[in-house]
């Protein structure tokens, strides 16, 4: 065949079913257009529009697709799209959709200006409280690209799970970090703290992306392709070299355990939640988890489905250490973001016990509680924003003292989200913990669910601590302010609480979506 | 089966209560000391009609209860998750319906008793107090009342919330470090037992008994055959938590700690009703839903109970502190409330479930003297109280009374619950009952001596000015030394209410009482016992069933 007869085909691309991604990627693009045309003053609300509105209509057309009876027709399972590189089937839309309205709460947060400043820095040369800066608050100095980093890295939170081939998924992989890693070096208060965030989650990042495309590597080494159905057919027919196989299972599932923070691959996590400002830190610690798992339980599910003997027991290892180091750990914990991120490393581990249980019921129940703590963990965070001192938030625990005793409410909702945390009764967690622990002993892992109900004990030590910390401690003197919340970050604090009650009392619509979504598993 | 919703209205009135407590305004920061005290009042007045309101919804339960009718009454069942076969299920047998009797009895003597329990200069508001006890009432009847094992455990768990915001936020003494220590220790055993709750439900989807769907419902799930393995694993998960919840020896630990910093009102809901989730959960649970386990760990659970009775006994005798005292005699009482259950006699569970109304009754009132005692004094020790008597004869007589129900005098309700005890286990095991009795000795050294020391002898300057009951204290503790003496000298109609219950239990655990020493000739009617009495030697090899 000649080069100049090889004419190469057009793609087929069904726009309809990659609406939402599109919107996303396309209110982006708008927003970067925005940030070069638009006069200052008209940047945040054209910004608020575009992305609250391109969330909004995202998630309508998830819903609508999740609906379509064409796609579903006739009992299958969804459909490959854009010649089979991302895949349209019903966890997928159910994470998205997670996705999208735990970002749609993010940026709530993000785009709250009702105190003074926002937490974003507004010129990096000027301090903090320096004439310098309100003199460039004042010209309207702002880092309104915020708004379209967040969409792209929305956009491939999206993307990252419904891909069908390895190499669509780094190229989400990409697409949804570095906009992060931009993002977590953008606090307008402790700058370096936040510059050292950024930096070490790019550097780490950067290192597990590198070993995500060698495993890939190794896997298309392995099979010849680099789509998850290939890799998973020529697992059950059994040619190719085993040992490319397990390297590349070893490689790719460390890049992802790296992204839900798993350990070993943990350490990155305390310090950018700490480090980046705390809207940034609801949105990793909500969505970017969500999307992590989505992918993970694609690759793990689709593509090394038939190896469950293979890849369980390092999973368990990875499992065990996670619950119990991530609970272990935060015990000694003084910052309450730092808190919470050991908090969620320990959560990533209970996860990863309905994972390991490869069935429906261990996908239904991920899919339930990945929901469920997104709210939970999106409602913690913003509570953290509202608890200020002069100087910021006060993050040290020792400023929360009392909280209790002067601003009750406040106080009581976030204690509400840590008995969640801890897997209470009558809360979502509690739910959800209960779904991915029947999965497990379900799946035949007893041993690891009561590895997991210890670590859940240890764990709700230092949820407890906080609330015995805020309650029963005296006030300290000049302690931390509470901000009366703006209506958006009111709005982000009511809905994380009002889901995490309702799950708990009610979760029945929910598991039922969720176990309607998982009923086929992904589509091959 | 869905009549009128009885136990639900019974535990939703509480709720209500509580709901209402919260939606009370708070003084403003400036506001006059009058301000304050009327909405202080109106607040402690509600709380106390919903208690009421509460009680006298769960007479007329007991009222319409049918002694000869079914095993469990007033049921509701309603499909609450159904994905996981999940029920909100209510319903009561008798041994349910006297413990709820109790917490509905408790609750509005502990409210009237616990009046000025939150000091003018609290750290928290009194309405958060009071509305804490009634959401604590609503979990309490709930986890009596829930026939869904899933329902259960999420009263269970979500009981521990009020009880621990009650210790470490209105305590005394190390506080915080008592409700962490509290909250601990019963979400460890709790989350145990959720492995077990859990792999019993997988167990059931995989049973014929539950049409392979799953499901937690009590009368379903006692129909499942578990392998002998699987049933031992899951009694020791539900068994720790409730031996944690109770408490058992070695699992005490906690319950000292947290009797010496609650104030007494809380401290008597503690000692009186919540821990006596434990022990029901163990007749209930435990030796229900599985009860080849539960013959096989018996002997352990005795010798524990034994255990426990004397060195709770022992440890009072030698505690300088009221509260901890009373903590300790409380360790005593729940070993002798196990020894009951597992003695797997009738006499002993009657007894065991008749002891545990009991308990709640005479310590509670107990407590609450002492409380009272406490409050006038400004102390906690032993030491720092005599002559009390003849200052406040009221006070001391009433306490007099409340303790001797504590070393079971006859006469007194205790009297009979601890003679069912100990002849239910005589009758099957004689050498723990026989240690047992020994705890009878100690606890009237332990009581008589604390007696002695604090209520006898020359009044002490500091005690010299004390005054005796005020109108409201007696209302809150009269009722409960009234119907210790009442059910002391007539105990037969809570006996008949418990009694077709317990039986149901033991038809349930496939246990038959042991036959009287000197039975009718057994070979009539029972060809093993026959062989047995024709072959001696062969029934010493084992050789026959």
């Amino acid at each position: 065949m000649s080069l100049a007869a090889a004419t190469i085909p057009a793609p087929s691309i069904e726009y309809s079913q990659l609406a939402p991604m599109l919107i996303v990627f396309g209110a982006a693009v708008v927003g970067v257009l925005v940030e070069a045309f638009a006069p200052r003053h008209l940047r945040r609300p054209a910004h608020l529009v575009l992305s609250l509105g391109g969330l909004a209509t995202a998630f309508v057309l998830t819903c609508v697709i999740a609906g379509s009876a064409s796609i579903f027709a006739n009992g299958s399972p969804g459909h490959n799209a854009a010649m089979g590189a991302v895949a349209v089937d019903r966890p997928t839309l159910f994470i998205q959709g997670t996705i999208l309205v735990l970002a749609f709460v993010s940026v709530l947060l993000i785009a709250d200006s009702a105190q003074d400043v926002s937490p974003f820095a507004g010129q990096a040369a000027a301090a903090p409280g320096s004439p310098e800066e309100r003199e460039g608050l004042l010209a309207g100095l702002v880092h309104t690209e915020i708004y379209p980093l967040t969409l792209f890295a929305v956009g491939g939170m999206l993307l990252f799970p419904a891909s069908n081939d390895l190499l669509t998924m780094f190229v989400a992989l990409e697409v949804l970090s570095l906009p992060l890693y931009l993002l977590c070096g953008l606090a307008r208060r402790r700058r370096l703290l936040s510059h050292e965030a950024a930096v070490k989650y790019f550097l780490l990042g950067a290192f597990s992306s590198a070993f995500f495309l060698f495993g890939i590597a190794m896997l298309y080494g392995y099979s010849g392709s680099v789509s998850l159905a290939a890799i998973a057919s020529t697992v059950s027919s059994n040619t190719g070299s085993t040992t490319l196989l397990f390297a590349g299972i070893a490689l790719t599932g460390l890049g992802l355990l790296f992204k839900i923070g798993a350990v070993p691959f943990q350490s990155w996590k305390p310090d950018v939640y700490q480090g980046a400002p705390t809207p940034v830190t609801a949105l990793m610690a909500s969505c970017t988890v969500v999307s992590a798992f989505g992918a993970l339980l694609r690759v793990f599910y689709v593509a090394f489905g038939n190896l469950t003997w293979d890849w369980r027991p390092a999973m368990w290892a990875v499992a065990i250490l996670t619950m119990v180091i991530g609970a272990i750990i935060a015990i000694t914990q003084t910052d309450v973001k730092r808190l919470l991120a050991y908090s969620s490393i320990a959560h990533a581990g209970f996860i990863l016990t309905a994972v390991i249980a490869a069935s429906a019921a261990g996908l239904s129940s991920s899919l339930f509680y990945l929901a469920a703590y997104g709210f939970t963990t999106v409602g913690a965070f913003a509570v953290i924003t509202l608890v200020r001192d002069p100087g910021g938030e006060a993050d040290h625990l020792s400023r929360w003292a009392g909280l209790g005793k002067r601003s009750p409410l406040v106080a009581g909702i976030f204690a509400f989200f840590l008995l969640a945390f801890a897997g209470i009764p009558l809360t979502s967690g509690f739910t959800g913990k209960f779904a991915v622990f029947q999965a497990a002993v379900a799946g035949g892992a007893t041993p690891l669910v009561i590895v997991g109900v210890l670590a859940s004990a240890i764990a709700a030590f230092f949820y407890v601590r906080v609330i015995v910390l805020m309650f029963f401690s005296d006030p300290v003197p000049d302690g931390p302010e509470v901000v009366v919340p703006s209506l958006f970050t009111g709005t982000a604090v009511g809905l994380g609480a009002v889901a995490t009650l309702v799950l708990g009392i009610v979760p029945g619509p929910v598991l039922d979506l969720a176990n309607h979504a998982a009923t086929q598993l992904f589509v091959r | 089966m869905n009549g009128f919703p009885w136990l639900t209205v019974a535990g939703a009135i509480p709720l209500a209560g509580a709901l209402l407590l919260a939606l009370v305004p708070a003084t403003p920061a400036d506001g006059a000391e009058a301000d304050r005290r009327a909405r202080e009042q109106l607040v402690k007045a509600l709380a106390l009609v919903f208690s009421l309101a509460a009680l006298a919804v769960v007479i007329v339960i007991a009222v319409r209860f049918n002694v000869s009718g079914p095993d469990f009454q007033f049921t509701e069942s309603y499909s609450w998750i159904p994905q996981f076969g999940v029920h909100y299920a209510l319903g009561v047998d008798g041994i349910a319906l006297v413990l709820i009797g109790m917490t509905a009895v408790l609750m509005p003597v502990v409210i009237l008793a616990s009046w000025h329990d939150v000091p003018a200069a609290a750290r928290h508001s009194v309405k958060t107090y009071f509305a804490l006890m009634l959401v604590l009432e609503t979990m309490m009847i709930g986890v009596f009342a829930a026939t869904d094992v899933f329902l259960f455990y999420v009263f269970f768990e979500a009981m521990l919330i009020p009880m621990y915001f009650m210790i470490g936020s209105y305590g005394t003494g190390p506080r915080q470090y008592a409700a962490v220590k509290f909250l601990l220790y019963s979400l460890l055993g709790g989350l145990l037992m959720l492995v077990a709750v859990i792999a019993l439900y997988v167990q059931a989807t995989r049973s014929a008994a539950t049409g392979f769907h799953g499901s937690f419902l009590f009368s379903e799930l006692v129909h499942v055959s578990l392998s002998p393995a699987v049933q031992k694993w899951l009694f020791l998960g539900f068994f720790i938590a409730f031996a944690i919840k109770a408490p058992l020896w070695p699992f005490h630990t906690w319950l000292p700690d947290a009797a010496a910093s609650a104030q007494p009102g809380a401290a008597v809901l503690m000692l009186g009703v919540m821990d006596k989730v434990g022990t029901f959960g163990m007749i209930r649970y435990c030796l229900e839903l599985f009860p080849a386990a539960a013959r096989y760990f018996t002997p352990l659970i005795l010798t524990l109970a034994v255990i426990a009775i004397l060195y709770g006994a022992i440890v009072a005798i030698g505690q300088t502190s009221l509260k901890r005292l009373i903590g300790y005699t409380s360790i005593s009482h729940f070993g002798f409330i196990a020894l009951g259950i597992f003695a797997m006699t009738t006499q002993g569970q009657s007894g065991a479930t008749f002891y545990m109304v009991n308990h709640g009754f005479a310590t509670g009132a107990l407590f609450i003297l002492a409380g009272f005692l406490i409050a006038r004094r400004g102390s906690d020790r032993i030491a720092d109280y005599g002559g009390v008597q003849k200052v406040a004869p009221l006070l001391a007589g009433l306490f007099l009374v409340s303790g001797l129900a504590g070393l079971s005098l006859p006469g007194l309700s205790t009297f009979v619950s601890e003679f069912l005890v100990l002849v239910g286990t005589f009758t099957r095991y004689k050498v723990a009952a026989s240690f047992a009795t020994a705890g009878i000795i100690l606890a009237s050294i332990y009581i008589l001596w604390m007696y002695q020391r604090t209520m006898t002898g020359p009044v002490r300057d500091e005690v010299a000015g004390m005054p005796d009951l005020r109108p409201r204290e007696l209302w809150a503790v009269a009722p409960l030394v009234a119907l210790i003496i009442a059910t002391g000298v007539y105990p037969k109609p809570v006996l008949d209410i418990i009694n077709p219950a317990v039986r149901a239990t033991m038809t349930q655990i496939h246990v038959t009482d042991p036959a009287p020493p000197h039975p009718a000739p057994a070979y009539l009617n029972n060809t093993t016992a026959y062989l047995k009495t024709a072959h001696p030697a062969a029934a010493q090899k084992g050789i026959l069933p």
